[in-house]
C-alpha cells in the first residue's frame, strides 16, 4: 500500500475516515436483511396498509435529515420509549456513540436501498418462481436458489449505493448523536467542525477532497458490480 | 385415470370443464386460443385454484373444493412444460436440468440424467447458459428438466408455439420419442391438429371455457364438433392400423384398414410397426360400381352409413370393415349417385394423398413397462 496518501492525513482526518467507513458499512451490514424482506413484501406480497408502509420506508428522502435525527432521539434517547428499553436490559446506548451513528445512516439510506432491491425484484419473471414450484420447490427454496440468486445485481448496488451515501451523512447524525471526535466525528462532521475553525479551509478542502474520491470510488464500483452479475445472469442490457 | 371437473370465472370468461381420460395416455386439450386451455393445466398443476371442483390422478385428489383439499403445486409431483421453457438464467443447461432431479423423493427416481440427455440429444450444451440456446433447444431442456423431476403426469403447454416451422420439426420427434420410451403419461395443450394427431391418445376438444368433446382421437376425429375449428378441409377420419409388409421394390407399404389393404409411401416405416393414417374427407372418392383402369391402388368396400350435408358439400360416413371413414362430396355428386345410408359403394385412396398422413402410433400403454 501507498503510505504517503495516509501518512499525509492527520490523526484526526484518518480517525474521521475510519469512522465514516466502519459507520457505513455497520450501516449497510444493518439494513440489508430488513432492506430485502422489506422490498419483498412491497412487491409480492398483498396485504392492507401496504401503501402506508410503502409510503413510511420513503420518509427519509423527503423529510429535513435534522428531523429524522430528532425523531430518532426522542425513541433511542436514554429516556426514549426504545432507547431505555434498549439501556436497561442489553445496556446498550446508542446516543452519542458510533453504533448510533450507524442507526441514523441506516435509517437515512434505507430508502434507496429497498428502491434498489425492488427494482431488480420487479424484474424478475415471476414465471421462473412457478416453474420452480413446479419442479418440486416451496417458498424458501425458491427464495433462496432462485429470487435471491436474481436480486444479486439489485442488492449488490443497492449495499453499494447505500454504502456511499451512509459515508456522508449528516444531518440526522449529528442530530441525534452529536459531533464527537473518535466516537461519531465521520468525514462530514469533520468537515463541518474544521469549517467552524479559524484557518480549517486547508483541512476542509482535504477532507472534502477525500470524500468526493470516495463517493465518485463508491458509484463506479457499484456501476461495475452490477454489469458484471447482470452479465453472469444473462441480461444482455448488461 | 384422470378425472377433471372445475370451474373458474374470470371477469366475464366463466370456465367450466369435465373430463376424464385413462391415465397411461396423452390427453390432448385442442382448441382454439383462448378457449381455456392454459387456465385449465394451470389448474391441473396447482398454480391457480378452481373456484370449484376437482382434481383427481388416479386415487390422489389434488383438488376438491367440497372437502377443502388443495394440494400445493409443489406436492403434486406434476411436471410443466412452459410455452416460454422459463429455464432459470442463472444456471447451466445441467443444473437447470438437475433442479427437479434433487427435489424429487429418493425412492422414486425412474428416470435418470443420462436417459434423458440421450434422448433429447442435449449433451453438447449442457456447459452453456440458456441464453445461448435456441428456441428448440431451450425446450428440450425445458421437458428433460420437467421429466427428471420425475413426475406422475407431465403438463406441455404449446411447447412448440413459440418456435417457427424448422424448429417445431426439430422438438416434435423428440415428443414422439419420449411418449414411447418413458411412459409418462401427460395433458399436451395445443391449437395446432397437426401435434394433436401425431402425439394425442385422448382428445379433448375445447372451446369457449368448454369441453365439447372428448374421448380416444379415432372417435373425435369422425366428432362434428372438431369440423367447426378445423374446418371442413382439415376433416378426416383417423384410423389406427399397423403395417402388414413392405414392398421394398416400389417404395410401398402395406397398412391394413378394416378387411382390405391401402398402400401407402414406406419412407421411415418398417414392417409390423403399429402407425395411425388419416385419411381426409376431401382425398377419398366413391364410386358406385366396382372401377376398372385406374391408376389408384387403395380401393376399399364400403357401406354408407350417413350423409350429412352443410352449405358447401355433404359429408358421407362409411363403414369399411368395420372402420369408419368420411368422404366430403358434391350435393351433385350425392344426387346423381343416389347415395343414402345402406348404399354400398368403393371407397377411392391414392396413395399419394397419403404422404405426410401416416405417423407412428402411441405404444398401447398395457404392452410396455417403464424400464428401472
Amino acid at each position: 500500500m501507498d503510505t504517503s496518501v495516509w501518512l499525509s492525513l492527520s490523526s484526526v482526518e484518518l480517525q474521521a475516515l475510519q469512522l465514516s467507513l466502519s459507520v457505513a458499512l455497520r450501516s449497510v451490514l444493518f439494513s440489508l436483511p430488513v432492506a430485502i424482506a422489506m422490498a419483498w413484501s412491497l412487491t409480492r406480497a398483498r396485504f392492507a396498509g401496504r401503501m402506508v408502509l410503502d409510503a413510511f420506508v420513503h420518509l427519509p428522502l423527503v423529510l429535513p435529515p435534522v428531523v429524522t435525527g430528532y425523531l430518532l432521539l426522542l425513541l433511542f434517547g436514554t429516556r426514549g420509549p426504545l432507547g431505555g428499553w434498549l439501556a436497561n436490559t442489553f445496556d446498550v446506548r446508542l446516543v452519542f456513540t458510533t453504533a448510533g451513528a450507524a442507526l441514523a445512516t441506516a435509517v437515512m439510506s434505507f430508502p434507496l436501498m429497498v428502491r434498489s432491491i425492488r427494482i431488480a425484484l420487479e424484474g424478475i419473471d415471476h414465471g421462473l418462481e412457478e416453474a420452480a414450484r413446479t419442479l418440486g420447490a416451496g417458498a424458501l427454496d425458491r427464495f433462496m436458489t432462485i429470487t435471491l440468486p436474481l436480486m444479486t445485481p439489485g442488492i449488490l448496488a443497492g449495499a453499494i449505493t447505500s454504502f456511499s451515501a451512509g459515508l456522508g451523512e449528516f444531518g440526522a447524525v449529528i442530530t441525534f448523536v452529536g459531533n464527537v471526535p473518535g466516537e461519531t466525528q465521520t468525514l462530514p462532521l469533520a468537515l463541518y467542525a474544521a469549517l467552524q475553525m479559524p484557518n480549517g479551509d486547508a483541512i476542509a478542502l482535504r477532507l472534502a477532497t477525500l470524500s468526493f474520491a470516495l463517493g465518485l470510488t463508491g458509484l463506479l464500483v457499484s456501476e461495475f458490480f452490477a454489469r458484471a452479475v447482470g452479465r453472469q445472469l444473462g441480461r444482455h442490457d448488461a | 385415470m384422470l378425472e377433471v371437473d372445475v370451474h373458474k370465472q374470470r371477469g366475464t370468461f366463466k370456465l367450466d370443464l369435465a373430463f376424464k381420460a385413462p391415465q397411461a395416455s396423452v390427453i390432448a386439450l385442442f382448441g382454439p386460443s383462448g378457449c381455456g386451455k392454459s387456465t385449465t393445466i394451470n389448474m391441473i398443476a396447482g398454480l391457480l385454484a378452481p373456484d370449484s371442483g376437482r382434481v383427481q390422478m388416479d386415487d390422489r385428489v389434488l383438488f376438491d373444493s367440497r372437502a377443502g383439499i388443495c394440494v400445493p403445486a409443489e406436492r403434486r409431483r406434476i411436471g410443466y412444460v412452459f410455452q416460454d421453457a422459463r429455464l432459470f438464467p442463472h444456471l447451466t443447461v445441467v443444473q437447470n436440468l438437475r433442479y427437479g432431479l434433487q427435489r424429487a423423493p429418493r425412492d422414486d427416481r425412474r428416470i435418470d440424467l443420462t436417459t434423458i440427455i440421450d434422448l433429447l440429444g442435449i449433451g453438447p450444451l449442457l456447459q452453456r447458459r440458456p441464453q445461448q440456446l435456441s428456441g428448440g433447444e431451450k425446450q428440450r431442456v425445458a421437458i428433460g428438466r420437467a421429466l427428471l423431476s420425475q413426475p406422475h403426469l407431465l403438463l406441455l403447454d404449446e411447447p412448440l408455439a413459440a418456435l417457427d416451422l424448422a424448429r417445431r420439426d426439430e422438438v416434435l420427434p423428440y415428443l414422439e420419442r419420449l411418449r414411447s420410451f418413458l411412459h409418462v403419461p401427460m395433458v399436451y395443450v395445443s391449437h395446432q391438429f397437426e401435434e394433436v394427431l401425431r402425439l394425442a391418445t385422448h382428445v379433448v376438444v375445447m372451446d369457449h371455457g368448454q369441453s365439447l368433446a372428448s374421448g380416444d382421437l379415432c372417435t373425435i376425429s369422425l366428432h362434428p364438433s372438431l369440423r367447426a375449428l378445423i374446418g371442413a378441409e382439415a376433416i378426416g377420419a383417423v384410423v389406427e392400423s399397423r403395417v402388414d409388409s413392405i414392398d421394398q421394390q416400389n417404395g410401398l407399404a402395406r397398412v391394413s384398414i378394416g378387411h382390405a389393404e391401402v398402400q401407402v409411401d414406406s419412407t421411415g416405416l418398417v414392417s409390423g410397426q403399429p402407425v395411425r393414417l388419416q385419411l381426409l374427407a376431401r382425398d377419398l372418392i366413391l364410386a358406385v360400381e366396382p372401377p376398372r383402369g385406374l391408376s389408384v391402388r387403395n380401393v376399399l368396400g364400403a357401406v354408407v352409413t350417413r350423409v350429412k350435408a352443410d352449405q358447401h358439400a355433404v359429408l358421407v360416413e362409411l363403414d369399411a370393415g368395420g372402420v369408419t371413414l368420411l368422404s366430403r362430396v358434391t350435393l351433385s355428386a350425392v344426387q346423381q349417385l343416389r347415395l343414402q345410408a345402406g348404399s354400398n359403394v368403393w371407397v377411392l385412396v391414392k396413395a399419394m394423398t397419403l404422404r405426410g398422413h401416416v405417423f407412428p402410433s402411441p405404444p398401447l400403454p398395457d404392452l410396455q413397462q417403464p424400464s428401472d
